[in-house]
């Protein structure tokens, strides 16, 4: 094992487990394709930050913490759907990515490159996913109860609007650590796929989050050894595996 | 002021509807107040405008210091949540063996702390409710529509389980409900609510048929008259 892989693993290890917890709440609270749309939203900026050579992570934020401002500011201007909106800004992100993204960097933007975690990356994406992940937890039981009934919540003296903008600013920052995983095209299967194969597996919320966490982290282990000795794709290969898991979990699932 | 609740000229709007009108009333301190109307009527909204939850022209003023605790009419979506009675009790950060007394006290099981949320039946759900609103010893419960949902046979027994809570918990309560029988089985005082307040005070005093009238329509009179 070369170094250079094991920066992959670990990087994996950490932000597949922290978007399989994340998920567990998304998959709840009926979320599931934000995810997705989060991921394209993303593209833009990843595009950017190829040309300009600095860390697709940090273009994917900027480009989607635009593409959030700019949905909200059409709130402001049109009763349409949030969904709505949203559709419309994560196809043009999509659109934009395209052109700006010159043809042999598309495809790690759009399907990830685990190869290119820097010793740097690595160590970042660690301590990110760890804060990030003691947040999640901190916030868990006021988010599942937001889940349930808002209202009940509120009166339960929960911040509903605050816990709102902390988790959506939280999906940001995990799908774009994700999209240097499995890229924007797949970022989204990252978060929802584990949190489905545990849906099915757990009886309670402890062991649905544990296994939601299980899930991420060891799908992108097995989808990184992958990578490593049949020189499949890491991206595709890690969401591959996920959905291997999601296929058992159905056979396995209690009546 | 010695009222647990004091409400004076209460109007809530809901996207430029008016939903109710220049409301005033007040609860006192142990207290079975029974809102009561035809679905539609304004019930649920005032039910939430009185917990906080919309806003709203006028005053509602809780006595100082006092705990509210509130039981939803439903939560559909707790069911797709993987989650244990237990779980649902630890969102609220009270301990195992406060579970298990506040489960025996609503008539659940002890074992049904492991059972998933999900393997209730509504009725038990409904208990299982009760006593989640009850943690942290509450002095008034906001209940909306106790009867939705209740098995039948079941029902009878749910207002049992309030009135013997409201003794031993010495709890003011407020109830909504579209069903007058309600209103007979707690002896409670009545605010009969169709977007504006129609009568207010006891039972047999003022649910006369013209009030009656006003509230649901015509065919409720026959309904009055074999309870009487």
């Amino acid at each position: 094992m070369n170094s250079q892989f094991i920066q992959s693993l670990i990087a994996g290890i950490f932000i597949g487990g922290l978007a399989g917890y994340l998920g567990s709440l998304m998959v709840a609270k009926k979320m599931a394709l934000a995810g997705d749309a989060l991921g394209h939203v993303a593209l833009p900026g990843m595009g950017l930050a190829l040309l300009l050579g600095i860390d697709i992570s940090i273009g994917a934020f900027l480009s989607l913490f635009v593409g959030v401002i700019i949905v909200w500011l059409f709130g402001l201007r049109t009763p349409l759907p949030m969904e709505t909106l949203v559709g419309i800004v994560f196809v043009a992100s999509l659109a934009i990515g395209f052109l700006i993204i010159p043809q042999f960097e598309l495809v790690e933007a759009l399907v990830g490159d685990i190869s290119n975690v820097t010793p740097l990356m690595a160590v970042v994406s660690v301590f990110l996913s760890l804060v990030i992940f003691f947040i999640l937890r901190k916030l868990y039981p006021g988010m599942i109860l937001i889940n349930i009934s808002e209202d009940l919540a509120e009166v339960r003296g929960i911040k509903v609007k605050l816990y709102n903008l902390a988790y959506l600013l939280l999906i940001t920052v995990v799908v774009s650590l994700g999209v240097k995983i499995t890229g924007s095209l797949l970022v989204g299967s990252l978060l929802i796929i584990p949190a489905a194969t545990s849906r099915n597996l757990s009886n309670n919320l402890r062991q649905y989050s544990l296994i939601s966490i299980f899930m991420g982290l060891s799908s992108c282990v097995v989808g990184a050894f992958l990578f490593q000795y049949f020189n499949v794709p890491a991206g595709p290969a890690i969401i591959i595996v996920s959905t291997i898991f999601f296929l058992l979990s159905l056979l396995l699932k209690k009546k | 002021m010695s009222r647990m609740l004091e409400v004076k000229n209460l109007s809530i709007e809901l996207e430029r509807n008016l939903v109710l009108e220049n409301l005033s009333f007040g609860v006192e301190p142990g207290e079975t107040l029974v809102i009561l109307g035809p679905n539609g009527a304004g019930k649920t909204v005032l039910l939430k405008t009185l917990l906080g939850l919309l806003s709203h022209k006028g005053t509602i003023e809780w006595r100082k210091g006092i705990k509210i605790g509130y039981v939803p009419q439903s939560l559909p979506v707790i069911k797709d949540i993987p989650m244990s009675v237990q779980d649902f009790f630890e969102l609220e950060n009270i301990s195992e063996e406060e579970t298990k007394e506040i489960l025996k006290s609503v008539g659940i099981k002890e074992d049904a702390l492991e059972k998933g949320i999900n393997q209730f039946s509504s009725g038990q759900f409904q208990r299982i409710l009760i006593g989640w609103a009850l943690v942290g010893n509450p002095d008034v419960l906001l209940f909306d529509e106790p009867t939705t949902g209740i098995d039948i046979g079941g029902e009878e027994t749910i207002y049992n389980l309030l009135e013997k809570l409201k003794n031993e918990k010495n709890l003011t309560m407020i109830l909504v409900s579209h069903d007058l029988s309600v209103v007979y089985k707690f002896a409670a005082n009545v605010l009969c609510l169709n977007k504006k307040l129609i009568c207010t005070g006891l039972p047999k005093e003022v649910l006369t048929k013209e009030t009656l009238g006003q509230l649901y329509g015509s065919e409720v009179k026959i309904y009055k008259h074999e309870h009487e």
